[in-house]
This record gives C-alpha cells, sequence and structure tokens, in this order.
C-alpha cells in the first residue's frame, strides 16, 4: 500500500521493536532479577564485585534493558497493612511536658496568684488551679507568654497553646493550627522510623506509604507472616529509664504523687513503683547491639550520646546500691541495682530474651520509638508458594486463551486471523514493555487483565474486517476496501475504547492492591491495542500486499 | 472462497424487535428478581465489605471440614464458617479450606491475637497445615470500601453517560444506561442467589462489564448514527434492525473471543480469581443481549429527532474522526 509514507511505517515498526527489547527481560525473569541485585549489590559495594556477584551478573547483558515488571503481593507473597497512628495521643505528651514549665512561671507571681495546683482533667488538657482568684489575669499573662508561634505554612501566626480561664482554673490546650502541625509531625515521624526499622530487615522493595490525614500503608513482599512485620512495626519501642522507689505485688497499689506504677515483663504480679520523670531515655541513644551479659544469655548492649551519657553518669555516680528501672512500653523490662559509677555511657540491658527477641529489641532501639501508638485497621498476607501458583495457573490460562483466540480469528478471518494474531502477541509483548518501564505493578487480576485484553483486543480488528467484508461485498477493489475498512471502523473503535478507558480510570481511583492491579493492566492493555490492532496490523497487511500482491482477497 | 468459520451468515435479516414485548418483560422481570434477591437473601459479603477475617488453610491431609470446626467452636470466636475448596489446579495431596470468622465484637481494628489463636488450634488437629493466605480487615476500613464501591460504580455510570451524551443524541445515553443498570443488577441478583462471595473483585469485575456493555453498544450505537444519515426516509425500526443485522457478525466475535478468554480464566486461572472471571464471562453474555435487547428498544421507545440531522448535511464516513489516517 502506498498511502503509509516511509517515516510512519519506520515509526511503528521502531516502537514495536523498542517494545520487544523492553519486555524480554520478563521471559527471563528469575535471572534478569538475579543479575538486577547483584548490580545493585556491586554498586553498594562501591563497583567492587565478588566472583559470585560477578557470575550473577554476567547472566544477562549491561547493555540490555533489565527493568522487570514488579510482582504484586499477591503473586509473590508478602505481607500489606493499613495502620492507623493515633496522632492525639500526642498531644497529651505536649501537655504533659508544659506542666514544669507553666509551674516555675506561676511560682514567679505567687505573690498575685497564690499557691498552684494541678487539677485532674482529660488527657490533652492541663488544668491548673490557683489559690488567689484575682491574680488570674497575671496568671494568665504569664501562661501565655510561654506560648510560641506555630511553625507550618497553614498556621502562620498562630501561637502553638490556647491558655484560657475557667473559674479559678487555668486551662491549658493546644490551638487547632498545632493539633495539624503535631500531626503532620507525628505522621512524618512515624513513616521515617518504619522506614528504618523495615530496612534493618533488608527486604525487597518495601512499600510505605501515607494514607490520608493518619493511616500509614506497608507493603513488604516475601516477608513469611505479617505478625513478624507487625511486631516489627507495630511496637512502639519506647525506652526510658527510671529510678525505682519500690516493688510491690499489688496491682492496685497507690503509686503516689509524680510517680507511676508498672508492671514487670516477665515477672508474673510483680509491679515497680517509680519515678514519673525518666532519668535518661531512648531518644539519647545513638547505638544498640544484640550481644550476650557474662553469664552467656541474650542482652542488648547500648551507647548513649553526650548529653545522654553525662546525665545517666551522674545519676549512677549518686545512687550507687539503690535499683534503677529500665522500661519498654509500659513494662519493665529488668530493675537492676546500681553497683558502681558508670561512665562513658554504655549499658546492658538483661531479661529474660532469647535471642531473636534481643536481636529485634535492638532493631527497635536504634530506629527509635515511634511518636505514637499504631493500630492496624487492615491486614493482608500472601504465603510465597500461593503466589507461584498463582502465577502458573494464570500462564496456563493466558496460554490456553491464546491458542483458542488465535484458533478462532485465524478460522475465521484465514490470513488476515493470523495479522491479527501477530498484532495481539505484539500487544501482549508491549503491554510487558510499558508495565516494566514505569514500574506498573502486576498483579492476579491483572493476570486476568491480560488475558480478558487477549479477548478484547482482537475486537478492533474484528471491526475493521467486518467492515472490510462489506466493502468487498458492495464490489470495491481489495487496496480500497482495505482502506475504507480501517477509515470507517476507527469511529466505533475509538468510541468502545474510550468508555473502556474510562472505566478503568476509575477502578484505578477507587480499588486497591491487587484491583488496582487490574486497572493499571487493562488501561495499558487499551492503549497498546489501539495501536497494535490499528496501525500495527495495518503495517503487517501493507507488507502482505505489497509482497504477495494478491488480485483478490478473501477477508 | 476459501473456508471461513461463520457462526452468523454472511446476510441475516433478524427482526430484533419481533419479540420485543417478551423480551423486554423479561428484562424488567429480570432486574426486578434480582432486586428482591439481593434485598430478601442478601450478598455473601467478603471480608473487604463485612469485616472480619478470612483463613486459607492448606494441607497434605484430608481431614474432614467438621474436624476443625470442632476444634475452632472450643475459641468461642462466634461465627466460624469453614468451607472446602476444590480446584482442578490443585496437586492431587492439596486440601485447601477456606476459614471466615466475623469481625470480633469491640474491636475497631484487627485483632492480630485471633489470628495467632486460631492459626495455632488448626495446627494442633492438623500439624502438616500451612496459612498462604491471611485477610483481616477491620469495621472502618470495610465501612469505607463499601462506600468507595458504590462510589465507583455510580461514577463509572455517570462518566459513561455523559461521553455518550456527548458524542450520541441523548436517546442514546438513556438506553445505554438503562442497559448498564440491567447488566450490574442481574450480575449482582446472580451473586445473591447462589451466594457467592462479594468483595472488592466482583465491583472490579463489575466495572469491567460496564465497560465492555458500553463498548458492544456504543459500536452498534455508531453504526445507527451512519445509517441515519444513509437512509434518511427508512422507520427507525427498520433501521435499527438494519443496524444490528450488519454488525451481528461483529456482536457475536467479539462476544466469543472475549468469552473464550474468560472461560479458558475460569477453568485454569486458579479459585483465587474465579469469582471475579466468573462474574465477568457472565457479564459478556448479559452484556451482548442487553445491547441487542435493551439499550436498542429504549432508544425506540423514546424516539429521535431525524429532522434536525437532514439540515446538517453529513456525508456517511463524514465523521470526527474520519480524518485520523491510520
Amino acid at each position: 500500500m502506498t498511502d503509509t509514507p516511509l517515516w510512519k511505517r519506520v515509526l511503528i515498526w521502531g516502537l514495536v521493536a523498542l517494545g520487544i527489547t523492553f519486555a524480554l527481560p520478563n521471559a527471563y525473569y528469575q535471572r534478569v532479577e538475579t543479575h538486577n541485585d547483584a548490580v545493585a549489590a556491586i554498586t553498594a559495594a562501591g563497583g567492587v564485585a565478588t566472583p559470585e556477584q560477578a557470575a550473577d551478573r554476567a547472566l544477562w547483558p549491561d547493555w540490555m534493558p533489565s527493568a522487570l515488571v514488579p510482582l504484586g503481593l499477591d503473586l509473590r507473597g508478602g505481607a500489606h497493612l493499613l495502620a492507623e497512628v493515633k496522632v492525639a495521643d500526642v498531644y497529651a505528651a505536649r501537655i504533659d511536658a508544659l506542666w514544669p514549665d507553666v509551674r516555675d512561671a506561676l511560682r514567679d507571681v505567687r505573690d498575685q496568684v497564690g499557691n498552684v495546683r494541678r487539677q485532674p482533667s482529660v488527657d490533652g488538657v492541663l488544668r491548673v488551679a490557683i489559690s488567689n482568684p484575682d491574680g488570674m489575669a497575671v496568671a494568665l499573662e504569664k501562661v501565655r507568654a510561654l506560648a510560641t508561634p506555630v511553625v507550618s505554612l497553614t498556621g502562620m501566626g498562630q501561637n502553638d497553646i490556647e491558655v484560657t480561664a475557667d473559674g479559678s482554673d487555668i486551662v491549658v490546650q493546644l490551638s487547632e493550627a498545632e493539633r495539624i502541625a503535631t500531626d503532620e509531625r507525628t505522621i512524618q515521624q512515624s513513616l521515617e522510623i518504619i522506614r528504618r526499622r523495615v530496612d534493618e530487615v533488608g527486604t525487597r522493595e518495601p512499600t510505605i506509604q501515607r494514607q490520608g490525614s493518619d493511616r500509614i500503608l506497608i507493603q513488604v513482599p516475601g516477608i513469611g507472616s505479617a505478625a513478624e512485620l507487625k511486631s516489627l512495626i507495630g511496637t512502639t519501642a519506647k525506652l526510658t529509664f527510671h529510678p525505682v522507689v519500690r516493688s510491690t505485688q499489688d496491682a492496685g497499689a497507690d503509686a503516689g504523687p509524680r510517680n507511676i506504677l508498672l508492671p514487670s515483663m516477665d515477672e508474673e504480679g510483680v509491679y515497680y513503683i517509680l519515678e514519673q520523670t525518666p532519668v535518661v531515655t531512648g531518644e539519647e541513644l545513638t547505638n544498640a547491639q544484640p550481644a550476650f551479659d557474662q553469664n552467656g544469655r541474650p542482652a542488648v548492649e547500648f551507647q548513649f550520646d553526650a548529653t545522654g551519657a553525662r546525665r545517666f553518669g551522674d545519676y549512677t555516680a549518686n545512687n550507687i546500691g539503690k535499683p534503677f528501672a529500665i522500661v519498654l512500653d509500659e513494662e519493665v523490662i529488668s530493675a537492676p541495682v546500681i553497683q558502681s559509677h558508670i561512665p562513658g555511657g554504655r549499658g546492658i540491658i538483661t531479661g529474660q530474651f532469647s535471642v531473636e527477641e534481643s536481636t529485634e529489641l535492638a532493631v527497635l532501639l536504634r530506629a527509635g520509638a515511634l511518636p505514637a501508638e499504631m493500630t492496624f485497621l487492615e491486614e493482608r498476607t500472601v504465603g510465597p508458594e500461593l503466589g507461584a501458583d498463582s502465577i502458573r495457573a494464570g500462564q496456563m490460562a493466558a496460554i490456553v486463551a491464546g491458542v483458542l483466540v488465535a484458533v478462532y480469528m485465524v478460522a475465521s478471518y484465514g490470513i488476515f486471523g493470523v495479522f491479527s494474531v501477530i498484532a495481539l502477541s505484539i500487544n501482549i509483548a508491549l503491554m510487558f514493555a510499558i508495565q516494566s518501564a514505569i514500574g506498573a505493578t502486576l498483579t492476579l487480576p491483572g493476570i486476568a487483565g491480560i488475558v480478558l485484553t487477549m479477548g478484547m483486543a482482537v475486537d478492533a480488528n474484528v471491526l475493521i474486517y467486518e467492515r472490510m467484508r462489506e466493502e468487498l461485498r458492495a464490489g470495491r477493489s481489495p487496496l480500497a476496501a482495505i482502506h475504507e475498512g480501517y477509515d470507517k471502523a476507527l469511529s466505533a473503535i475509538i468510541d468502545s475504547n474510550v468508555t473502556g478507558m474510562l472505566t478503568a480510570l476509575i477502578m484505578f481511583f477507587v480499588g486497591t492492591g491487587p484491583v488496582r492491579g487490574f486497572a493499571v493492566t487493562t488501561s495499558i492493555g487499551i492503549i497498546t491495542s489501539m495501536f497494535t490492532a490499528v496501525y500495527v496490523s495495518r503495517a503487517i497487511i501493507a507488507i502482505y500486499m505489497g509482497m504477495a500482491k494478491p488480485k483478490s482477497i478473501t477477508v | 472462497m476459501a473456508f471461513r468459520l461463520k457462526l452468523v451468515p454472511t446476510q441475516t435479516n433478524i427482526d430484533f424487535f419481533k419479540w420485543q414485548r417478551v423480551t423486554f418483560g423479561a428484562s424488567v422481570l429480570a432486574v426486578v428478581l434480582s432486586i428482591l434477591a439481593v434485598a430478601v437473601l442478601g450478598l455473601n459479603f467478603g471480608v473487604d465489605f463485612k469485616g472480619g477475617t478470612t483463613i486459607r488453610t492448606e494441607s497434605t491431609q484430608n481431614l474432614d471440614i467438621s474436624i476443625y470446626r470442632g476444634a475452632l467452636e472450643e475459641l468461642g470466636l462466634g461465627e466460624v464458617s469453614i468451607t472446602e475448596v476444590f480446584d482442578p489446579t490443585f496437586r492431587a495431596d492439596q486440601h485447601v479450606k477456606m476459614l471466615r470468622v466475623a469481625p470480633q465484637e469491640g474491636y475497631e481494628a484487627v485483632t492480630p491475637e485471633v489470628i495467632a489463636e486460631i492459626e495455632a488450634t488448626i495446627l494442633q488437629v492438623d500439624p502438616a497445615a500451612t496459612f498462604p493466605s491471611v485477610e483481616s480487615v477491620g469495621p472502618k476500613v470495610s465501612n469505607e470500601l463499601i462506600t468507595k464501591a458504590l462510589l465507583a460504580v455510580v461514577a463509572a455510570s455517570a462518566g459513561i453517560w455523559i461521553y455518550v451524551w456527548l458524542r450520541f443524541e441523548w436517546q442514546f445515553a438513556v438506553g445505554l444506561v438503562a442497559a448498564l443498570v440491567h447488566d450490574v443488577v442481574i450480575t449482582v441478583g446472580l451473586f445473591a442467589v447462589f451466594q457467592w462471595k462479594f468483595d472488592l473483585t466482583i465491583v472490579a469485575a463489575l466495572l469491567t462489564i460496564l465497560g465492555y456493555s458500553v463498548n458492544d453498544t456504543v459500536v452498534i450505537f455508531d453504526r445507527l448514527r451512519e445509517n441515519l444519515q444513509k437512509f434518511k426516509q427508512m422507520p427507525l425500526r427498520d433501521l435499527m434492525n438494519l443496524t444490528t443485522n450488519e454488525t451481528l457478525s461483529r456482536t457475536v466475535m467479539t462476544m466469543t473471543t472475549t468469552a473464550l478468554a474468560l472461560l479458558a480464566l475460569v477453568i485454569f486461572g486458579g479459585d483465587v480469581i474465579r469469582g471475579f472471571v466468573g462474574a465477568m464471562l457472565f457479564g459478556v453474555f448479559i452484556g451482548a443481549y442487553s445491547t441487542l435487547y435493551v439499550a436498542k428498544n429504549i432508544v425506540l421507545m423514546l424516539g429521535l429527532d431525524r429532522t434536525e440531522k437532514t439540515k446538517k448535511e453529513r456525508k456517511p464516513g463524514d465523521h470526527e474522526f474520519a480524518n485520523i489516517d491510520a
């Protein structure tokens, strides 16, 4: 056919060649994956390769594209968790931390406000009673002076706390702008800490994403069970060191003011009354390593930073012979008696750990504590064997579907059916190429999307061929019939694909996980099938008409 | 002439409106029955929409469901359903069961302790058991997912409706959306009648059915629009019959290729996505039916204003995309 300009033919076949090249790595998934891992490891090691890595690298040529279609959790196996961060927890801690400052500020004006006493109140609200209500104005002024401007884009010009008078009480709480800013910080911090914890375990390509205002989506491929992952990321890991007041067997014991009652982690029925304000906290740790104590039991070794080391040193020097509690997430791990001054900020935590537990605790301490507790709203885990079964089943279905569609098309349209089957094969290659190039995840419904595309992509060819038949019946020449067939069918092809695209896009925005994978695959399939069924099949027919020069054609 | 497989003869002259009262009545009845089925029987919602936990167990031992049930009853977890899964792709010693536990009272979120407890209990009676998949959704998320899913179906229908309205006459859009509602409602009704698991993937299947059904209908509408230009004097009813007969071969071809592909998935694709592809397979047939017997009938009932068209003096084939050179 002479009506397709050369540049266009070159462009079409160029795109096809490019597509096949980029799809090719997926045909050798294992090899390319090993190659990619080796390349990453070599780069990480600064370009130095072990003989094994060099051998792995040689499995796939460096000059070839090596991007693979990422496999979804339902195919590779892995865990998907949706966590909600209890952002409001942080308000209470912030407000509690304000109390000493408020007390000190009011102490300066004692002659005007009288005695200052903290009143019980709901979490996140500080209530302070003053004995001389006449001094309220002065008291409010003093407490308001503690406020600092909010540092955020939206809360500019507002203060972080709201101070109001309620009878003889001063009520202090976080301002709306500060709450928003705090939430933002809490989530960012949680994301960062979860990322560090997951990275410590070293799995491949974890996804850690914020969702909405207070949720975090965590997807970790290739992990055996969600329980393991959940204990890793769900633990707050807040480590504090407190002076011990006394220990007790009574769970309802009155701890007294400024003290807290906490249970022992390992000893059933043992409780400790501790001073509420910690001497040092886990935030001052610079390192933590799994280790063994002098009796060979698993333990965790830690190292404080300069401030922490000084405080820890001073405290141990002044309190020799007294017990000292190591608290993790509101439970006392152990309460050893201080034997001597501990300078240098080095210490060891002993408890009834297994080796796994001490390793996990060290990871948690290194990564830092979560700013707030998390709850899990959704959990989905798929074992790697089920994923592999799904891939096998999907492949089988795809092959059978491909053969059925091919046989049916050839039986219906003869040589033209063969052309559309070639176009369809190119279509599948292009789908893989695009998914690899943009890193769009392939899920099990995504495989169904590919198979469905096989069935639906030939629709464009069917429309064209049926048109060609009509034109041939109307007595047109082969070339004219082909031309008219493509021209007239185009409107219907575009209309039907636009609506298909529309539903796929909606699915993408509404769906999650596997469904999203289906949406991505079908959208890509729609775009590539328009290209292959219209342009590629026509280019194939052009070659056929040019080479065979048939006097008449039968579609 | 070379051999050609033809499911539809070259020239057909079927009167698709001959039985229009019967077919239309049947469609209306099916829609009403489907709505009734959903209202009376309810849908067997999966954890996506209802919350709770499903655990897939796999074992080399062929233990009876009652053994599992007996073990789990002692835990007092409330409603626990256990079903055996069979699939032609399974190995001979692969025995799969699905456990379904209702959401635990008083919990906003997933309870990992419950999952651990169930797994430990099963391992006691069946040490060979493994747990290849666990899905647990808290009530908070499941409620959101229901809203999202409904929104998706409505948004997709509205989007399609607007597109078709812009590209065709409003009567076409009404007919098409009626056909879509018909397809979706009957498919959902089928899930109610057979109590098949209805989860997020089924919603995705419904959206795909929407897409397929539109595809099918739009092709006929496109041809109808073209024929409206060509045969200005022909009565609308005859014109529609002509159009449908002209495109019948394509309708059947595409239905067959799509159905073949989906059939392969239903048989060989494994049990995990069987509901999903099964719904789509059904949708292909119902979509083709609604194209032939629902969408056009409504357009015919509404009637088309054909006087305006004659003023525009459009040549056949002079459509929006005519200048794109394929």
